[in-house]
């Protein structure tokens, strides 16, 4: 195990998902020299997504063969400060990424952009309810930035990604059937909406009937075939339903080994290393400017690798965790409520609704794609008038029928047995005829879920597990539990022979057994004031100025959509900022 | 009972193969309300003898004991044991799951409330060798024979005293954890892609109406007609079932 110090590059880029992969196209088109450091292994189509090996449900959703290695590390949980967290020793809730391309490669692909209101969430509901109106425990605040600011970003990450959806509002124009509630685009997407699978089109059928707005999901797989800005082709999705968990072997979902790598591969200038387990980040003597970072090989030699400027590019909450073991930042404190770091960790809060029908009517959940579907936003962001209601936030709806395969479990109605021969009858009779649909809700941030380092247990590096302290708080569980009932009047209008309806009961804790979804943020949230943020609007850390954190790690608060499309615009943005201001001026691009 | 419903269940024996029978000796399984209908399904070709990894002649047994009452071969589809559960989960403790090396596995070991999920050191091998030890131990205190050896009843009962945690298998291990972790890998077993030893002749997917391997559904995504997706289960080895 020796210990080498490498030769000094421009960028350091710690872990290579989508923010890594966008910032490091974005800092070679600066002609900046530039280290991509990973902690898992080289990942791509061929071999990870090779046909047909790849459509093997056991090995990929299963085994989560794509999935982080949880025998290194993985994070620990409690529901509050009065126990003692335990880790996540195996997959449940949620499933972070490893290896090349991170979670963007085996991701599903809805690919949004974040509400307006939802940048300025604190702000808005102020203006419109008033300030009482948000409970004093929950702590959202603004992002620090406008819809306007990142409409441009939204519009080039969608033309990377080859995103296909139905524009309603161009520059201000009516031009399609897509989402009335949807803000203003500066262009369509470059490809129109996905097919419907069935099941997605009885729900857009009894949406309308109920009197709300269906359309379809605005996905990052392709409807036809695609060549991007960076010249980086893609196929046509063909709904083989391998899609969430698995690397796609048609080139149809949008990738970061797929939709950027290709294009900086060849480049002399940019190196990829995967197998890079970064320990911190360095600073100089004044903890006020980084000199690199230090990782761990796959060797178990210890590295040194300096750089001007550090982009903290992990998985959702590991940026907090990272921050933390480097000292960047003061650690949150939950009693005195100083301290930012680790600050307003959120997730997603959803619910589901399974619609049964009968054995004639075929909906074959096997045919699917990840970012497909029908969605209706009436219940999303402050479309309906939350005043009478009480609570913050909201939830879009959908159809988003991925591919359900039956290893990974069959929906039975309620009461059916979990084996035995009437499992079996109710298994054939179910898999084939069922609906599923979600409200895909918010979860907002609240003064008592955060990060910090756990005092127990450690990683295969000797480094403290990261601690999740996290339960469900009232006003989330109100908020889905009314969506869902809106959801339900849709899930009837479809007339099934019954449903299930899957939501939680107030009261009801974090569990973190069962798939929900992988969409955590905060942590190291940006926003206006260096007091309840840990980076300022271009995602740089107040502290240290040459040190950029992008990431869900930077929502304040959870969104009602999948947060994918609104990280890619924050890192096209934030590397703006770097490229033009930054780079001319390297320094604070806000004061403190 | 031991002489009173066989000739259903021997049929469903005779599919296994002969390669199997001998290890099944001690089987004399049946229930007389389920009547074994021919679920239409020729029965797939006497698969190569398979000689279990890990297992132990008398958990073999077990296994298979248990394993067909999970999921019993009825006029529904294939039971487990036709469908090969037992061979996929011998072959899948071989792999780095079977030694809970998929698995975040550093003490201390402290339980939970039980939202935070499981917090047992034992890994699957673990798991099967000291829960089959436990059951055993367990209907030989109250019956006096093997699991193996109880009809299809006695047997269902024995299955829901675990399920419900009722049986006590020591401090290690909770009984409706174990029996989780074993219908889990029957069901994961089931339904696999044959190429991992289960699911025999595609047996689980034509039970349900899986595809498989197909990998394309282009044509079929927007007919919307509510009529079944046509063609038969393909596995990853391009075999069509």
């Amino acid at each position: 195990m020796a210990e080498t110090r490498r030769p000094e590059v421009d960028v350091a880029i710690v872990g290579f998902g989508w923010c890594g992969a966008i910032m490091a196209k974005e800092m070679r088109e600066a002609g900046l020299r530039v280290v991509a450091l990973e902690r898992g292994a080289m990942r791509d189509t061929w071999p990870d997504g090779a046909y047909p090996k790849t459509l093997d449900e056991l090995t990929y959703n299963v085994r989560h063969r794509l999935f982080q290695d949880l025998s290194q590390s993985t994070v620990t949980i409690r529901h509050n400060e009065g126990q003692q967290a335990v880790p996540y020793r195996r997959f449940g809730a949620f499933l972070p990424g490893q290896g090349v391309g991170g979670a963007g490669l085996h991701w599903s692909g809805c690919h949004w952009r974040v509400l307006p209101e939802e940048l300025r969430l604190r702000s808005h509901y102020e203006e419109r309810y008033g300030r009482g109106f948000i409970p004093d425990e929950m702590t959202i605040q603004d992002f620090g930035v406008t819809y306007a600011e990142l409409e441009p970003h939204f519009d080039f990450a969608e033309k990377v990604f080859g995103t296909s959806g139905t524009a309603y509002r161009v520059k201000g124009q009516v031009v399609g059937e897509g989402n009335p509630f949807e803000a203003d685009r500066s262009s369509p997407f470059p490809l129109p909406a996905q097919k419907n699978t069935y099941s997605a089109e009885l729900f857009r059928r009894a949406a309308l009937e109920v009197g709300f707005h269906p359309f379809s999901i605005p996905s990052a797989n392709t409807s036809a075939p695609y060549t991007n800005p960076y010249d980086c082709q893609m196929g046509p999705c063909n709904f083989c339903g391998f899609c969430s968990g698995y690397a796609c072997y048609m080139y149809s979902k949008a990738s970061p080994n797929v939709n950027i790598l290709p294009a900086l591969r060849d480049d002399p200038e940019f190196e990829l290393r995967p197998g890079c387990e970064v320990l911190r980040v360095d600073l100089d003597s004044t903890g006020r400017q980084a000199t690199g970072v230090t990782y761990a090989d796959a060797e178990g030699n210890t590295v040194t690798q300096p750089a001007r400027l550090v982009i903290v590019a992990t998985f959702a909450y590991n940026n907090a965790r990272l921050l933390l073991l480097s000292r960047i930042g003061q650690p949150y404190d939950p009693r005195s409520g100083e301290g930012t770091v680790g600050r307003n960790f959120n997730y997603q809060n959803m619910a589901t609704i399974k619609a049964f029908f009968d054995t004639d009517k075929y909906v074959d959940p096997f045919i699917g794609a990840g970012g497909n579907g029908v969605a209706f936003d009436d219940f999303n962001g402050d479309h309906f008038d939350h005043g009478p209601l009480g609570f913050v936030g909201g939830s879009p709806c959908w159809v988003n029928q991925a591919g359900n395969k039956p290893a990974s479990g069959i929906a039975l109605p309620a009461g059916s047995p979990g084996w035995g021969a009437a499992w079996k009858k109710a298994a054939r009779d179910a898999y084939r005829h069922t609906v599923s649909m979600d409200a895909h809700g918010t979860n907002l941030s609240y003064r008592d879920c955060y990060l910090s380092l756990d005092p127990t247990y450690r990683d295969a590096w000797g480094q403290p597990l990261l601690r999740m302290t996290f339960d469900w708080h009232d006003n989330d569980i109100r908020m889905s539990r009314y969506v869902t009932a809106q959801m339900e009047k849709v899930a009837r209008a479809m007339a099934p022979k019954s449903i299930n309806v899957l939501v939680k009961q107030p009261g009801a804790h974090f569990d973190a057994r069962s798939y929900q979804t992988t969409h955590m943020g905060g942590g190291a949230v940006m926003g206006t004031d260096p007091r309840t943020s840990v980076l300022n609007r271009y995602l740089q850390s107040w502290d240290v100025h040459n040190v950029f954190v992008p990431g869900s790690s930077a929502f304040p608060q959870g969104l009602g959509y999948n947060p994918t499309g609104t990280v890619a615009a924050l890192t096209y943005w934030s590397a703006r900022a770097i490229r033009g201001e930054y780079l001319r001026n390297p320094g604070p691009l806000v004061p403190r | 009972m031991s002489n009173g419903s066989l000739p259903s269940d021997r049929r469903g024996l005779m599919k296994l193969g002969a390669a199997l029978l001998p290890a099944l000796a001690g089987l004399e399984a049946g229930h007389a309300g389920i009547g074994r209908a021919e679920a239409g399904t020729p029965p797939a070709a006497a698969p190569a003898a398979y000689a279990p990894g890990y297992f132990t002649a008398t958990e073999w047994r077990f296994l298979h004991a248990f394993c067909d009452r999970l999921i019993p071969a009825d006029e529904t589809g294939p039971g487990a044991v036709e469908a090969g559960v037992p061979e996929f989960i011998d072959r899948q403790l071989a792999t780095p799951w079977g030694f809970g090396k998929l698995w975040y596995m550093e003490g201390p070991f402290v339980d939970g409330p039980p939202e935070l999920g499981v917090q047992s050191p034992l890994t699957p091998r673990d798991l099967y060798r000291q829960g089959i030890a436990a059951v055993e131990a367990s209907v030989r205190r109250a019956q006096g024979r093997a699991f193996a050896e109880l009809d299809a009843a006695a047997r269902d009962a024995v299955l829901h005293a675990l399920d419900k945690g009722e049986t006590d298998l020591g401090p290690a291990l909770p009984s409706a954890y174990f029996f989780a972790s074993v219908l889990q890998d029957t069901l994961h077993g089931y339904f696999a892609d044959p190429v991992h030893g289960g699911n025999r002749g595609m047996g689980g997917w034509k039970m349900v109406g899986f595809p498989g391997a197909r990998g394309d559904f282009w044509d079929w995504v927007d007919r919307h007609d509510g009529r079944p997706y046509p063609l038969p289960p393909m596995s990853i080895t391009g075999r069509r079932a």
